[in-house]
């Protein structure tokens, strides 16, 4: 056999075992590589960034957000605030069922938001918190009652504290619900392998099922960034999440594939110790604010980007990037200047201060860290890089038992979800240990107010107290790095990472 | 066995000396043993033989391929791989060497122990080693690195730990061969007190399976700090050592295999080396061979 | 035999109870509290609280122990607080696809260890020893997630041959379910393989300078009989128990070879486990590889009575 005809041969076979592999049914399958393996799929108690891009295909919110980060209508079609900004109508969307056939309703509504705030071990009982009690207007109308006005509400009901399940099946379901969830999204759960994969099947009777064109998503995670992008290569998966930045360029020049960016709503920052333990009183970072400020402008957030990043991401110096509209535009990103962080260094006394940098054992982070180490060590500062288990790193971080952490947040579509938990006192996610009063009460007036061009003020206001005294150094905003094959058409990118099934389809 | 026991006994030369003199004759264990040597005398003189700082950065040199002025090219953050290879030389050395070290100071004086005192120290240790034998090797270890934080000299620990009940098997079985051998019985006949017959008599049937052991026991720890590395538990950045380097260029190995490809030799030739000696060391130290 | 055997079953029992006190104690002293990281992004103090109750993490160790081993004698190795699954169901679900990827290692192990090992030690220090040798070190020196990367770059990547990973049932497509295994199961045989090729080799050796080979050479037997019927016969003893002990390794999880290639099995669960501090995981998967390797242990023990006769009497 001549080498032509064998590769002939081959090639034949191998098609041939691809249309075995596919006999079960000619349907459109599509085969989505995710970066981790999700958490448990009940939107009460799911904790995971990653589980949210399931139930984008599993469970419809009552709203969604758009490209701009706009509020837009799902289950519910219509909203009304009340003038006091205290209660919430909804006018729900008619005909809409759950994946066991029961009706979604206002009672449903009542229902979901009630289990979500009373639920054992709800993680949505903070996001609910402002909201007092649920009345059913009508069958299809439902009222939030609200203790005091909350603008983030709106973002949070397009996330999962806005996701619908079936009251029967989670009553039935109790706390196992997760294992077998029944939402009223585009695809209804049909089984998971732990860690191996979630599969779904188009549910008939979705409110919207002209949108979705494929019979099945199947979620695999793989967790290596490497092997991910090669079944994609070797034609195992359709789509991938998170392309490592370093194989973009080469993802982009191969005409086989599409790759897709958008600037996250989350960020990338090193949380400095301000506060959280006597440590803080301690080390030259936790007691003297100019040593903050000259170790941010020791920094090159651009050298920072491209050698980490290599350009994917976008330089930022606050919780939401430069392009969101609550951006605080009198405090634009600082540039780098060594003199200058060495003269602070000199004022406050210790030209050589030393940083522990606590960094988690991924790659991304030690990379950050090396970049930052070198960086810093050109205006005098002695960063010793401290690897740690992310486990282990969330306990020092509570305690306090840091200098400098290399921590990200994946965002939230409302600004308040990137800075409060972060920067009012106490707050579970405030590591830094910052408090200030005048700060807790802006950020309580930033969430009470409605108003576009008044919340950005209030923004303005925080943003000159908190980016002065630096419990969090903003450093970039990652962008979402998709590759999917060229056959896939009406992928929408979202900001918020998420892959919405509406609209995707094989050509 | 019995004939190099046999041969401990005081006679013109030492065992050991007859040993190495059977060793030098072996081509492929002398290759071994140059290679070895080189990375020890490479280890050491690092800090002259390195061309550049392993950890000097250049934003303007990220992952460029070999070139003259950096012959093995350079990393993701733009730093020299020979000069890191060169320097990783270390901390892969340290890795095989102290682990197995350790677990020889564990296994031996413990193995022995529960050799020669048999009854109840036997049974209690040889539970205990059954049960970390029927612990997985790298689960085991994962959980001590885990436990004692993420470094090299950690995970030199882990591995050391982990490794020890092979030796405390190896050493047991081997004294409960030798003990009931005539020349151990005449020792205690004629009054020895049990740690001299344990030390001078039964302990050097030991060595020669110990030195085999030892020898695959470091080329398995240089592995295996290459894989608690890979998962994030070994040698941390900016130091340098095989195994991370390996780490970090599994994210590159299609843009920039360079970065992977010097680690991973020097992997291969350092564990292929200390297998070349070993090898030789077994035939060496086995006298049935020169007959 | 059977007097042996009695002494062997009563050690049983006392080995998995270390093993247990053993996995349970540095699991549960690992630095990191599990309910922080079962707490996800928002860290919510009250759901932290909710999850240590539901762990018991709020009693003091031996008492968890103690609630732990009870739980164990009546079948009940708790549930995986992350997956919100029973452990046992766990294993049920991944222990098929691990069994499978252990047989396919140690055959491929077995095919190519040794057969090495049986020629390098009859053709000692000649070219086909050095050729084996030089497999089996390439074998050892190889690091596992080295290969698999590589081995996925070339055949999945560059020739497009074989999946880059994903389990199929073999139930559900066997062709799909050995194209995902051949390569994992590859990569750990080739380990195994270098192992039992030099054992054999230098348990041959052992043998074949012994006095009964000797015996049965100068009687004149032809050089292929000595070898195959006299010396491996004997030689195959150590590296029988050692395949048995290897089968064991595998079967507690190919950790890092199952990560690579995303093959659900015990390995990657407990690593995961370890990771996230999922306790009854850990804890579960270990005392239950730990059962089957000392079983497998005590089967290579009878195996080794029935191969080598001289210990029979």
């Amino acid at each position: 056999m001549t080498r032509a005809a064998w590769n002939r041969h081959l090639t034949a076979a191998i098609a041939l075992a691809a249309t075995l592999a596919a006999a079960p049914a000619f349907a459109q399958t599509l085969r989505f590589g995710l970066a981790e393996d999700p958490d448990v799929l009940d939107p009460t108690l799911a904790r995971t960034f990653v589980g949210r891009i399931v139930f984008a295909s599993l469970c419809d919110k009552l709203f969604d957000i758009d490209d701009k980060l706009n509020i837009v209508p799902q289950l519910a079609e219509s909203w009304q605030w009340s003038a006091d900004g205290k209660a919430l109508t909804m006018k729900l969307r008619p005909g809409v069922t759950f994946h066991d056939g029961e009706k979604f309703d206002a009672a449903a509504v009542k229902f979901n938001i009630e289990r979500h705030k009373t639920m054992a071990g709800s993680n949505r009982r903070g996001e609910l918190s402002l909201v007092s009690t649920v009345d059913v207007v009508d069958p299809m109308t439902a009222r939030l009652n609200l203790s005091q006005p909350f603008s983030p509400l709106l973002a949070q009901l397009a996330d999962r504290a806005g996701m619908m399940v079936s009251p029967k099946a989670a009553q039935a379901a109790g706390d196992k619900f997760g294992a077998n969830p029944v939402c009223s999204g585009p695809f209804k759960f049909v089984e998971r392998v732990a860690q191996d994969r979630i599969v779904l099947e188009r549910y008939p009777n979705y409110w919207n099922k002209g949108a979705i064109h494929f019979d099945r998503i199947v979620f695999l995670p793989i967790v290596d960034a490497t092997v991910r992008l090669a079944n994609l290569k070797s034609g195992q998966l359709d789509f991938i999440e998170r392309v490592a930045a370093s194989d973009a360029a080469a993802v982009s020049s191969d005409s086989r594939f599409k790759l897709s960016k958008i600037t996250e709503i989350g960020y990338q920052g090193i949380t400095l110790n301000v506060g959280k333990s006597d440590l803080a009183k301690t080390t030259a970072i936790g007691k003297d604010r100019r040593v903050r400020e000259a170790f941010e402008l020791s920094l090159d957030r651009d050298g920072i980007v491209q050698v980490v990043m290599e350009g994917q991401a976008t330089v930022g110096n606050q919780w939401v990037a430069p392009e969101n509209p609550f951006y605080a535009k009198n405090m634009p990103i600082p540039k780098r200047d060594v003199a200058k962080a060495k003269a602070l260094l000199a004022a406050a006394g210790m030209p050589n201060p030393t940083v522990t940098l606590m960094t988690a054992t991924t790659s991304d982070a030690q990379k950050i860290a090396q970049v930052v180490q070198v960086m810093a060590k050109e205006a005098g500062f002695d960063v010793k890089i401290q690897s740690t288990e992310f486990a282990t790193s969330l306990n020092l971080a509570d305690k306090g038992q840091f200098d400098a952490y290399i921590l990200a947040w994946s965002g939230r579509a409302d600004p308040d979800g990137n800075i409060y938990s972060f920067d009012a006192c106490k707050q579970p996610l405030n590591y830094a240990g910052f408090c200030k009063p005048e700060v807790d009460q802006l950020l309580n007036e930033s969430r009470t107010t409605a108003d576009v061009a008044a919340r950005r003020a209030t923004y303005e206001k925080i943003a000159s107290i908190v980016l002065v005294e630096r419990p969090i150094i903003y450093i970039y905003h990652r962008h979402w790095l998709w590759a999917y094959t060229n056959k896939l058409t009406g992928l929408r990118a979202i900001p918020d990472g998420l892959v919405r099934p509406q609209g995707l389809k094989f050509n | 066995m019995a004939t190099l026991a046999i041969d401990a006994l005081p006679r013109e030369a030492s065992p050991g000396a007859r040993a190495l003199r059977r060793l030098s004759r072996r081509p492929s264990a002398m290759v071994g043993l140059f290679f070895v040597v080189f990375f020890v005398l490479l280890a050491i003189l690092a800090p002259w033989v390195s061309p550049y700082d392993p950890l000097a950065t250049s934003w303007s040199a990220i992952r460029k391929a070999p070139s003259w002025a950096h012959w093995f090219g350079t990393d993701e953050i733009g730093r020299d791989v020979l000069a890191r290879v060169i320097w990783g030389t270390r901390a892969s050395l340290l890795a095989g060497v102290v682990s197995v070290s350790i677990s020889i100071a564990l296994g031996v004086p413990i193995g022995l122990l529960a050799g020669y005192a048999g009854r109840w120290p036997d049974a209690l240790i040889s539970r205990v080693t059954d049960a970390m034998l029927a612990t997985p090797f790298l689960i085991l270890a994962i959980a001590l690195a885990a436990f004692l934080g993420p470094s090299l000299t950690n995970a030199m620990i882990a591995i050391g730990i982990s490794a020890t009940p092979i030796f405390i098997r190896l050493t047991r079985a081997q004294v409960q061969t030798v003990k009931v051998e005539d020349y151990v019985e005449a020792a205690r006949a004629l009054g020895n007190p049990h740690p001299r017959i344990a030390v001078r008599h039964i302990l050097p049937n030991v060595v020669p399976p110990l030195i085999v052991q030892a020898t695959l026991a470091i080329a398995a720890a240089v592995i295996a700090e290459a894989s608690l590395s890979f998962l994030g538990l070994g040698q941390q950045p900016p130091a340098p050592s095989w195994g991370s380097m390996l780490n970090t260029a599994k994210n590159y190995v299609e843009q920039a295999p360079w970065m992977a490809v010097w680690p991973g030799l020097s992997i291969f030739l350092l564990v292929l080396s200390f297998n070349l000696l070993g090898d030789g060391m077994r035939d060496a130290l086995d006298p049935r061979e020169g007959v | 035999m059977s007097t042996y055997l009695a002494r062997r079953l009563a050690t049983i029992l006392p080995t998995l109870l270390f093993v247990t006190i053993l996995i349970f104690s540095l699991q549960q002293l690992l630095p990191g509290d599990p309910a922080k990281v079962l707490a996800g992004e928002e860290q919510d103090p009250a759901v932290i609280a909710y999850l240590q109750k539901k762990m018991h993490l709020d009693q003091p160790l031996p008492v968890r122990y103690v609630y732990w081993l009870g739980g164990v004698l009546t079948g009940d190795l708790g549930e995986s607080l992350r997956m919100q699954k029973p452990v046992t169901a766990l294993i049920a679900e991944k222990l098929p696809v691990t069994i499978e990827l252990a047989l396919i290692a140690i055959v491929i192990a077995l095919a190519i260890g040794i057969p090495a090992g049986i020629v390098s030690a009859v053709y000692k220090n000649r070219w086909p020893d050095y050729l084996a040798n030089a497999v089996a070190l390439w074998g050892l020196s190889t690091p596992n997630f080295w290969l698999g990367i590589m081995l996925i770059l070339f055949f999945s990547v560059q020739l497009g041959w074989l999946p880059a990973s994903g389990y199929v049932s073999p139930f559900e497509d066997l062709r799909a379910n050995l194209a995902a295994m051949i390569m994992p199961a590859f990569v750990l045989g080739n380990a195994i393989a270098a192992v039992l090729m030099r054992h054999t080799r230098s348990a041959m050796l052992q043998v074949m300078s012994s006095d009964y080979v000797r015996t049965a050479r100068a009687k004149g037997l032809n050089e292929r009989v000595v070898v195959l019927k006299h010396a491996l016969r004997n030689a195959l003893t150590p590296v029988v128990t050692l395949g048995a002990l290897e089968l064991g390794t595998l079967l507690s999880g190919a950790v890092l070879t199952e990560q690579v290639f995303t093959i659900p099995g015990f390995g990657k669960l407990i690593v995961d486990a370890v990771f996230n501090r999922d306790y009854a995981v850990v804890q579960g998967v270990v005392l239950f590889t730990a059962t089957a390797y000392i079983a497998l242990n005590l089967l290579a023990d009878l195996a080794y009575f029935l191969i080598n006769p001289r210990l029979r009497g």
